[in-house]
């Protein structure tokens, strides 16, 4: 969709990441997902009378994380407040959150955008709450309420306005997703709900200093939807502004079915939150050394290790990007780099392209094939890089390689022994080659005499006849060297 | 009758063989059932009881006996046993069993202590008559015409009357100190952070206590001892160490800098209750104590900041209610804002919706600066000024209720004049401190009064070694 040059569309993000931590917020309960509707709770998360929240620490190390890893401030001190509203699937009448005195203030992360440039985009802030429970809305039965996920540990990360298009907020979104895994503090997943975004959204004119009113867009539950739902929102604006119309403050809500933002509430009809520090919780004191702790704990961040596959590895720029995508993609990537160097005694720099090849188009494709986690991978960089030695060292053929590695998906074997099992042991016995050679050129006469004639294209031809002889096992260097060798003779 | 005697004394009557656990508590129980009309306990616990004092004796017999094995105690039904009901006082949980014991009930029961009901109360604990139960008011058993103060009237009167040894009682802004005023036992606040409120269903989480009534300071101490101390499960629960509170109570006052808040001691005070309050101060001086004007300059703020700050976190406490998971849900509603205001409506009673209404609107957009975050600035001020007093004094004296106890409806439909009762009693909830009052002489009418200590927090100690001495003087011109 193309949008109206005129204009200039400010956006701002609001992105709920659901963290990893093994207990709830705020009780011991666990925080699976996906368990029997009512089952991970306990007196305090069902919020019955007299009980309270203790703040689980691991939630503030999570934090401490990712406000490190995006250049955010951290306070000494905070406090967590109350947000008040009424709803069933908020068992307490409030949300315990932050709002006064956030943890982490004032941070950037820099996108790539189209024009190969970097941009910084501010963080105004990150604060850690709890999760509200579930309602479902069953017309048969009635509204159902499921509290396992009441109290289970989000994190709210607040953009600035920074963002100038749909495909900015898009690179925004991606970029903390990528963080965010990448911190291993949440798994980045937007469909279930792991990662969740709402939008600000305004228009105004190119060169106009002043922000335009703006409305806030819900629901948008994939990456693909907030691009299509802020391209809607913001020519919705523009057209209304063309049209002398004025925007007016509410929130809307997208429908991703009807491709439609539908007004949910008006700026009248906005809550009133109520907002007060939680008298029940203590503030959270976070001194240096924790944040140096934390600090050096961190992993590598992600723009730094792509840049360091370019510039060390010598992969190209498109390569590094793939492979740092996510966390556990550059892993294994490294991981199997490092296993082969150890056995090919190569530097790094020499085997990088060919790992990267092997994770790129096989290991990927086969874990978005059988929807799994490249931590369990059927293929361990360990079996990987011993089968790629093994094309190295003249064992196998790359293309008896591709045989192996799909053996190797069901098989545990390893690579060694299958390509044992398998008889697949390349054929590198020059007198045996010479017998397939001779083989192939009587058989073949016709393009004999055309190479003899001056064709030498069909010098290709008679390799993979070669090929096709030994299945495959033949070692096409020898076989190249045998031919060529055969060939020239008849010409002469 | 034993029930007239202290647990200190029916303690040592249980452990020289002189009578039992169960006979104790079959005296309390018989008391209690002749006694219906004060309306203090909400539900007894009869059978439960017997069978947990014939427990005790098995232990006392066998050596193992915990501190406490002997004491018969009333709970506040505002605090958590499992499966058993927890009211509040309130219909909108009138048949609501907890799921889990609070943490004083199971430090009670680790100690031998025997749990003999759980005592009525104004709703949430909002009141300081207890004319604001669900279930009626409790009666004063000193002047059955008149209120036995509140929240805590069912504990305070359990014990007033002879019904069980101790009782515990939340105190929010007073709820302890003016009901032992006006009944004439002993009541104390500890300081905020030394009992656990895990399982205290929450009034205003900021100044809730919980703490004991007892017929003397050494009972009262002797229960504090057991249910002081860090809880994991409260984080505003102090990791502060617990000392032996008993060993405070020296009968000796020489050299205690007490000091008088020229404040307190204004217009508006009784001149029954202050001919009575300076009685004690003559006997401290007398004794060897120094005895100070001192000043709290923000104390004519205590009132409008604590029900500011209060209300707003009732407020918030009191969503909960809802009619959506449990208590009370009115039928007739059909859709979801029917079931919250019809649930509310009828659940609630006059005085709590009075306080949800109040503490959302100091909390509200427009309203939140003004009242909600001036109000949390003047306690800040207020707590500096105890700050400043106890550079100069240990303990701060005055009275506990500018009254003694009042009649029935002799407040109860103008809310400010109940608030005022509170006066004295607020300040101790904003500043964090603990405070007692013991019963100090009566007026002319025979009632109680009561008269009030407060100390540097955590120093529970020292107001309980002044109020441990005052007692020993006033038993002294009774014999």
């Amino acid at each position: 969709m193309k949008l109206n040059e005129n204009y200039e569309p400010v956006i701002g993000l609001e992105v709920h990441a659901q963290l990893l931590t093994k207990t709830k917020a705020f009780c011991g309960c666990p925080t699976t997902f996906g368990s029997e509707p009512n089952t991970n709770v306990c007196p305090v998360c069902l919020g019955m009378p007299g009980t309270l929240p203790v703040l689980n620490r691991n939630l503030v190390e999570f934090i401490l994380r990712m406000g490190i890893a995006t250049n955010c401030s951290i306070a000494p001190r905070s406090i967590f407040a109350r947000k008040n509203y009424f709803y069933p699937d908020l068992p307490k009448g409030y949300q315990i959150s932050q709002y006064e005195e956030p943890i982490c203030t004032n941070g950037w992360v820099e996108i790539d955008i189209d024009d190969g440039s970097r941009k910084k985009i501010g963080i105004t802030r990150i604060h850690m709450e709890e999760d509200a429970g579930k309602s479902i809305h069953d017309i048969e039965v009635d509204t159902l309420v499921d509290v396992n996920r009441c109290g289970v540990p989000l994190i709210e990360i607040v953009s600035e306005p920074d963002l100038r298009s749909p495909k900015e907020a898009y690179l925004y979104l991606s970029k903390i997703k990528q963080i965010v895994t990448y911190l291993g503090i949440c798994d980045g997943n937007m469909e279930e709900g792991s990662l969740r975004c709402d939008a600000n959204v305004s228009v105004r004119k190119k060169g106009e200093k002043k922000f335009g009113t703006k409305t806030e867009v819900k629901n948008m539950n994939s990456f693909r939807n907030v691009e299509r739902a802020l391209e809607y929102e913001i020519n919705r604006q523009i057209q209304l502004i063309e049209d002398g119309g004025e925007v007016v403050q509410e929130t809307l809500l997208w429908d991703a079915n009807q491709n439609v933002a539908v007004p949910m509430r008006s700026k009248e009809e906005a809550h009133d939150y109520r907002y007060f520090p939680d008298p029940d919780l203590v503030p959270v004191l976070v001194d240096e050394k924790w944040i140096a702790r934390v600090r050096a704990d961190l992993p590598e961040y992600p723009t730094k290790r792509r840049d360091r596959f370019v510039a060390e590895l010598g992969l190209p720029a498109y390569d590094a990007d793939v492979l740092t995508v996510e966390k556990g993609v550059a892993d294994y990537f490294e991981e199997t780099l490092r296993k082969l160097s150890s056995v090919s005694g190569k530097p790094a720099k020499e085997d990088a392209k060919q790992v990267s090849n092997w994770v790129m188009t096989d290991i990927l494709r086969v874990i978005g094939e059988q929807k799994i986690d490249i931590d369990d991978s059927p293929v361990s960089p360990n079996r990987l890089a011993g089968m790629i030695g093994l094309v190295y060292d003249g064992t196998i053929s790359g293309k008896i390689a591709k045989e192996v590695f799909e053996e190797m998906l069901t098989s545990k074997d390893d690579p060694k022994s299958i390509v044992q099992r398998k008889g697949l042991l390349q054929v590198s016995d020059s007198g045996e080659l010479e017998k397939v050679v001779d083989e192939v050129l009587a058989s073949n006469q016709p393009q004999v005499e055309k190479y003899i004639g001056g064709n030498e294209k069909v010098f290709g031809f008679f390799v993979g006849e070669a090929m096709k002889v030994t299945k495959g096992k033949g070692n096409p260097k020898i076989v190249n060297e045998i031919l060529r060798k055969k060939l020239q003779a008849l010409k002469n | 009758m034993q029930t007239e005697l202290t647990f200190d004394e029916t303690q040592k009557n249980i452990l020289s063989g002189a009578t039992t656990c169960e006979k104790v508590l079959d005296d309390y129980l018989q008391k209690i059932d002749s006694t219906k009309q004060l309306n203090a306990f909400l539900s007894v616990f009869h059978e439960e009881a017997r069978e947990h004092a014939r427990r005790v004796d098995r232990k006392i017999a066998s050596g193992t006996a915990g501190k406490l094995a002997g004491m018969v105690v009333g709970i506040k039904d505002v605090l958590c046993m499992k499966g058993k009901k927890v009211t509040c006082g309130s219909r909108i949980l009138e048949n609501f069993e907890s799921l889990y014991n609070a943490t004083v009930v199971d430090a009670l029961l680790n100690e031998d202590a025997i749990l003999v009901g759980k005592t009525n109360m104004d709703e949430f604990a909002m009141g300081s008559s207890t004319e604001n139960s669900a279930f009626g008011p409790v009666l004063n058993p000193v002047d059955k015409t008149r209120v036995p103060g509140g929240s805590s009237g069912g504990s305070c009167v359990a014990v007033a009357a002879g019904l069980s040894h101790t009782a515990l009682g939340t105190d929010t802004g007073g709820s302890i100190r003016q009901p032992a005023s006006f009944c004439g036992v002993v009541g104390l606040k500890p300081t905020y952070g030394r009992v656990s409120r895990y399982g205290l269903v929450a009034l205003s989480s900021s100044f809730d206590q919980i703490g004991p009534f007892a017929h003397t300071v050494r009972d009262a101490a002797t229960v504090l001892g057991v249910i002081a101390g860090h809880d994991e499960r409260d984080s505003t629960s102090a990791e502060v160490p617990v000392p032996d509170y008993a060993q405070f109570l020296s009968k000796d006052v020489k050299g205690v800098n007490v000091g008088l808040p020229v404040e307190a001691f204004a217009d508006g005070l009784n001149d029954e209750v202050r001919s009575n309050v300076e009685k004690a101060i003559d006997v401290l001086r007398a004794a060897g104590a120094s005895i100070y004007d001192i000043h709290l300059p923000h104390s004519r703020y205590n009132i409008s900041t604590y029900y500011i700050l209060m209300t707003a976190e009732a407020s918030s406490n009191l969503a909960r209610y809802d009619g959506a998971r449990y208590g009370f849900r009115e039928d007739e509603a059909r859709d979801l804002a029917s079931m919250y205001t019809k649930s509310r409506s009828e659940g609630f009673g006059a005085e709590t919706k009075r306080r949800i209404m109040l503490g959302t609107y100091v909390l509200s957009a427009g309203y939140h600066e003004a009242y909600y975050k001036k109000a949390q600035r003047v306690r800040r001020l207020i707590q500096n000024d105890f700050v400043q007093a106890f550079a100069e004094v240990d303990c701060i004296l005055m009275p506990t209720s500018p009254t003694t106890a009042f009649s029935f409806g002799e407040k109860a439909h103008d809310p400010l004049q109940m608030y005022l009762s509170d006066i004295y009693t607020v300040s101790a909830n904003l500043a964090g401190i603990p405070g007692i009052s013991i019963p100090y002489g009566t007026d002319t009418k025979g009632l109680p009064v009561g008269v009030q200590l407060l100390g540097k927090q955590f120093d529970e100690p020292t107001i309980l070694r002044v109020a441990d001495f005052l007692e020993s003087t006033l038993k002294g011109q009774e014999s």
